[in-house]
């Protein structure tokens, strides 16, 4: 596959590891933030984290839109499900999110509730097309990456006017949140997480473009790597951090060239802004209340508008006591130090958002990771070297 | 932040939609958000759209630098490294 | 077979459809036994006609004994379809203790309505997997539910087969030092019935690969000096490779490093993967099985499985090593090391 096998290459990667490995000064600690839950998969799947040197730390930051989707928000959708017979229709991830009463998507569909599992936001308009019966509503998340199909569909159904179509919006942005970590306590005045500078999500500055992150380098003097998904380009990208921070820089750079723009999608970007505003504030399960970090449906919009339409009311729930979810999310505390993790909290059964996706920092140091908490394996040498002719 | 990969767009369809290809497998995506795109184009597709394009010459920039020796980078010192990269 | 005279009309397998009368055990029932089921299934034992088959037994070895059942949705797919997969799953299942399947038993439960060319369509389909796996189905039995209440058809099948005395492949039985081998690459079966519903097309299709093994199974017995040198075979189905090592981990208290560079994929099943947003490590397989076996044979047994039609991708992807946590390790392509764990719930294709 073009473009993406040549950025898995093995060779190049204990190469830059090699790098990193020479260039970090043996006394100084560099605790990076990957935002991104699409980073925090790769560095998971591909096993980064045991090429780095261990004064090299990787926190993982909320970039998971599945990990900050709030209790009550899933609630408001199951509502709907079960209480008002609307198909709900949404990701996959989405799914297996743990809400109120036990419940979760997929929990209240073995109760009765019509959920379906779309992997477009197109897929949801074509169903409400072929059930004029029945009233469809769309579970949108995601960051910017994602916000553009939704506001695509939005302009397809009025323009089509679907009447029986709206959309449960629940985007989020991604500039919003990391000012609101690095405005945390923790971080700016306990240093209890200390932040020497970020892995750059991908995908989202491939709409956004790689402008808006320089008001980070600048203000809070972080230097920003944007970096693309493949275990390569986390490398180079963490690499480039360590160059910054070792030179004493902080700029925003772009690894992830090849698909960002200083300014991004601009098509995108419009399109967004016609159809969605800024709301004032919106919880972001683990981070409370951040003001100016979701978008909601414009009024020209209303009738499409699920919000509206159903009249809902949101309802803040809070987590499990003993998760630590919040904590986690915001580079707190690791999966480890919750007392739910690896017991009471496993994929399975998930307690807390972190665990559901596959790029929560639980699931996904529980399901590739959690071998480094106990006694390393001890592994003849042999056994590897004959494997495989 | 999400999954999306780059595909080639094999063949462009009327309504701003194209087919793709990723490996020989293929797919029919919308390209309203990236509407010049063009056959042989390799654009980032997310959740059924192509959200951007793939710069060739970018790539193979990115590709070399991975590639850089490393005998010569092992015994550099950080403070001769100002390489700009942006 | 000839028509009885007494029966009216012979059914209509073009354009008919399953009613409550063909469930009722009453002249219906028995025309749709003869007319379809027996006729495609015809052997002595079935054309016995009790309500069971007598059936002749060795007179050494132990019985294995296997049930499965099939509720797969869409029935219909490329490479395949319920019928032949009903077959095929359960001659594999007796075949995973190294037995020799010898008889089929099938149940079928339809649903009213359920169009009859389907339904012909699929027990020939039975009929020729039966057939060519040499394992006839000597009896069976057939019941129709209200429209609603089913999906279309479940097909139940339950096959008997003979293990050579002495001979112990389970899941308990691999041991520290022991090599993984697979049969062939993976992924294709659960990708062939995933790519339906997205509308994905490939330019060579990716069918399932859906097979009866038990031929493979015999011909590596034959080739090992010591049969018991073989300790395990199981077939990755459901939950793909990586839930059927984490099974074998537990059962047998042991852990596993594998090569992720040594698992064999179809290049095209990696980025219909990439594409659904899935692992291929998960993804089930019909026609493949992992064998864990004495390193000091890995090498004859490779050999044995490349010169069979059904194991010519066969690979060693690792080795059974101590590990009291029982993880299932990987050396990923990459250079890092990760653990590839259990399925947690079904599947879900990501988009982050």
């Amino acid at each position: 596959m073009k473009y993406i096998d040549e950025f898995r290459d093995g060779d190049s990667a204990r190469r830059i590891a090699a790098k990193i490995a020479a260039e970090v000064r043996p006394d100084t600690s560099y605790s990076f933030m990957e935002f991104c839950g699409g980073h925090t998969h790769a560095i998971s799947r591909y096993g980064i984290t045991g090429m780095l040197p261990p004064n090299v730390r990787m926190i993982h930051g909320p970039g998971c839109p599945v990990c900050v989707l709030p209790i009550g928000r899933i609630d408001l959708a199951i509502s709907l499900a079960l209480d008002r017979g609307v198909m709900i229709c949404t990701y996959g991830d989405t799914m297996r999110v743990p809400a109120s009463d036990s419940l979760s998507l997929i929990k209240a569909k073995a109760r009765g509730a019509d959920i379906r599992m779309v992997y477009s936001a197109h897929d949801a308009l074509t169903l409400a097309e072929q059930h004029p019966d029945r009233e469809v509503v769309f579970l949108a998340i995601g960051f910017e990456t994602t916000t553009p199909p939704t506001a695509l569909v939005l302009r397809d159904a009025k323009a089509r006017d679907v009447r029986n179509f709206s959309v449960l919006c629940c985007h989020v942005l991604t500039p919003s949140a990391i000012t609101h970590i690095l405005e945390s306590a923790e971080v700016r005045q306990l240093g209890t997480v200390p932040i020497d500078g970020f892995i750059g999500p991908a995908h989202v500055s491939i709409v956004i473009g790689s402008q808006p992150y320089e008001h980070f380098a600048e203000e809070y003097r972080k230097p920003v790597v944007i970096t693309g998904f493949e275990p390569l380009d986390v490398m180079q990208g963490i690499l480039m951090l360590v160059r910054q921070v070792n030179a004493g820089r902080a700029v925003v750079e772009n690894e992830f060239s090849r698909a960002v723009t200083p300014e991004g999608n601009l098509a995108a970007q419009k399109l967004v802004s016609q159809v969605f505003e800024l709301r004032e504030s919106f919880e972001w399960r683990g981070l409370g209340e951040v003001p100016y970090s979701a978008l909601k449906i414009r009024p020209e919009f209303a009738a499409w508008d699920a919000e509206r339409k159903f009249e809902l009311h949101y309802t803040s729930v809070p987590d499990h006591k003993q998760c630590e979810c919040g904590a986690i999310l915001r580079g707190v505390k690791r999966p480890a130090d919750c007392k739910l993790f690896g017991t009471v909290c496993t994929p399975e059964s998930p307690m807390g958002s972190c665990m559901v996706s596959n790029e929560g920092a639980c699931a996904a140091h529980y399901s590739y990771g959690r071998f480094r908490d106990v006694a390393r394996v001890d592994i003849a040498q042999a056994a590897i070297t004959s494997i495989a002719k | 932040m999400c999954l999306a990969l780059p595909a080639r767009v094999v063949e462009l369809l009327p309504k701003l939609r194209a087919i793709v290809d990723l490996g020989g497998v293929r797919k029919e995506v919308s390209i309203d958000l990236v509407d010049d795109a063009q056959t042989d184009d390799y654009v980032i597709v997310h959740v059924g759209y192509a959200i951007g394009k793939i710069d060739p010459e970018e790539a193979q920039r990115t590709l070399a630098l991975f590639a850089e020796l490393s005998a010569a980078q092992n015994t550099l010192q950080p403070s001769q490294n100002m390489r700009e990269m942006l | 077979m000839s028509i009885k005279k007494n029966y009216l009309r012979p059914i209509d397998f073009k354009h008919g459809h399953i009613d409550m009368t063909h469930g009722a055990g009453g002249r219906a029932s028995a025309q749709l036994i003869d007319e379809l089921f027996a006729r495609a299934f015809d052997n002595a034992y079935l054309r016995q006609g009790h309500d069971g088959a007598l059936l002749p037994l060795p007179s050494e070895g132990r019985l294995v004994m296997a049930v499965d059942g099939h509720v797969i949705s869409p029935l219909f797919f490329p490479g395949g379809d319920i019928g032949c997969l009903s077959v095929h799953g359960t001659v594999n299942d007796v075949a995973m203790s190294g037995a020799k399947p010898l008889y089929l038993a099938a149940s079928f439960i339809i649903e009213e309505g359920f169009p009859l060319a389907d339904l012909k369509r699929i027990v020939d389909s039975m009929a020729a997997a039966a057939l060519e796996a040499g394992v006839p189905i000597v009896t069976g039995d057939t019941k129709v539910v209200e429209k609603g209440k089913g999906d279309g058809v479940f097909i139940s099948t339950t096959g008997v087969g003979i293990a050579p005395p002495g001979l112990c492949i389970d899941g308990r039985s691999a041991r520290v030092g022991d090599a993984i081998l697979v049969s062939g690459t993976l992924g294709e079966h659960g990708v062939a019935v995933m790519s339906l519903r997205e509308s994905l097309a490939f330019d060579t299709a990716i069918e399932s690969d859906t097979a009866a093994l038990h031929t493979l199974v015999q011909s590596m017995l034959q080739a090992l000096p010591n049969p018991s040198d073989l300790h395990v075979l199981r077939d990755p189905t459901r939950g793909g490779l990586a839930t059927t090592l984490n099974e074998i981990t537990r059962q047998s208290q042991v852990g596993m490093m594998v090569d992720e560079a040594a698992i064999p994929v179809l290049p095209q099943v990696d980025a219909a993967c990439e594409l659904l947003g899935l692992d291929p490590l998960y993804v089930a397989n019909e026609g493949k099985l992992i064998a864990i076996c004495a390193p000091e044979v890995a090498d004859t047994l490779l050999s044995a499985m490349r010169a069979h039609p059904l194991g010519q991708g066969a690979q060693r992807i690792g080795t059974v090593i101590e590990d009291s946590h029982c993880f299932v390790q990987m050396n990923t392509k990459f250079g890092g090391r990760r653990v590839v764990d259990w399925l947690s719930g079904e599947q879900l294709p990501r988009i982050c």
